[in-house]
């Protein structure tokens, strides 16, 4: 997976079924870039419905989120419809994972993106990134470790 | 591993004897499903370890999945200004399949809760503030999901099917009892 110091590679999909998102268009906000294998995992661990509750804390650090999969549009859009999410999820679908891949977290075997995060600062550039094993919700806390780092990276 | 931060303080809601050698922390929804089989697994965790476990509980509603949640965490914090505070938490996990918008306030009349007070209390800021900083300090300590359980501050991982959990308190028991 590409690592801290990396400048992220840009990209642009579609973010609900006739918008897409550019990551370009996020300069001047840190972002963090939630790759997951795919919608509907069970609800009370799901990684996405626990970020949509952490949003809070990811806006007071001026950080943005988004959820990428190769799940389609017309998926994401009732997976955040059921799940009432507040940010948005892309889908990383034709060519299938190609975004993935160019972050280096695709999981050939499986066919999907492997549970990965990275957290960018305001330039686009990787401050942090984490492959989770992929049964495994990672959290929030790491990104808010890696959010507060930068944070106090720029008050020195 | 991740630590469970801020430790337990006489902030939290606690069972069992305050000098118990092992410390079980939940943190749970009330309108989680899974939270409420573990409700029953942790009762008989804590016939079976008597005075041996603490077990204190913390809030980690997901508001947009669960909309009772935060209601149902509101309504066992404003118990507790009257001291029934495991009474609500109890009886909300107990009726959890068919909560509804008056649930909390009948629950309260069932208890004998002074009605005044406590329709005082769940509009109270204090209370709201509670169960955000519960749920802040979660996040910070890695919980991911719930129910999440915290072995003496250290996040715990596995099962929690009755006879697991049990093994785990019981072993922990056993490694501060050699100490």
């Amino acid at each position: 997976m590409l690592q801290a110091g990396t400048l992220a590679p840009d990209f642009e999909l579609n973010a609900t079924p006739d918008q897409k998102l550019k990551l370009s268009e996020l300069k001047g906000k840190r972002v963090v870039l939630a790759f997951y294998p795919a919608d509907w995992s069970p609800v009370c661990a799901d990684q996405m419905a626990l970020y949509n509750e952490t949003l809070k804390f990811f806006h007071k650090f001026n950080a943005e989120l988004v959820g990428i999969s190769v799940d389609s549009k017309w998926c994401h859009l009732a997976f955040s419809q059921d799940r009432r999410l507040h940010f948005p999820l892309l889908s990383d679908y034709e060519p299938k994972g190609a975004i993935s891949k160019l972050y280096d977290v695709y999981d050939d075997a499986e066919g999907n993106c492997k549970r990965a995060l990275f957290v960018l600062d305001e330039e686009g550039v990787i401050h942090w990134s984490f492959l989770s094993p992929v049964g495994i919700n990672p959290g929030a806390d790491g990104i808010l470790n890696a959010l507060e780092e930068l944070s106090n990276v720029k008050n020195i | 591993m991740t630590v469970l931060k801020p430790s337990v303080s006489k902030l939290d809601h606690f069972q069992g004897n305050s000098e118990d050698p092992i410390t079980l922390v939940e943190y749970g929804d009330y309108q989680c499903t899974s939270c409420g089989r573990a409700y029953l697994i942790v009762k008989k965790i804590q016939k079976q370890m008597g005075e041996n476990l603490k077990f204190v509980f913390r809030n980690f509603p997901l508001e947009n999945i669960h909309p009772k949640a935060i209601p149902a965490a509101i309504a066992a914090e404003a118990a507790a200004k009257q001291d029934k505070f495991w009474e609500m938490h109890d009886i909300i996990f107990e009726n959890q399949v068919n909560l509804h918008e008056n649930s909390f306030k009948n629950f309260a009349e069932q208890l004998g809760l002074e009605m005044a007070q406590f329709n005082k209390d769940i509009e109270n800021e204090d209370v709201l503030q509670k169960i955000e900083s519960d749920f802040e300090g979660g996040v910070k300590s890695g919980v991911n999901g719930t129910p999440a359980f915290f072995i003496n501050g250290i996040h715990y991982n596995g099962s929690w099917e009755y006879t697991n959990l049990l093994e785990v308190l019981q072993l922990e028991l056993k490694k501060e009892k050699v100490v």
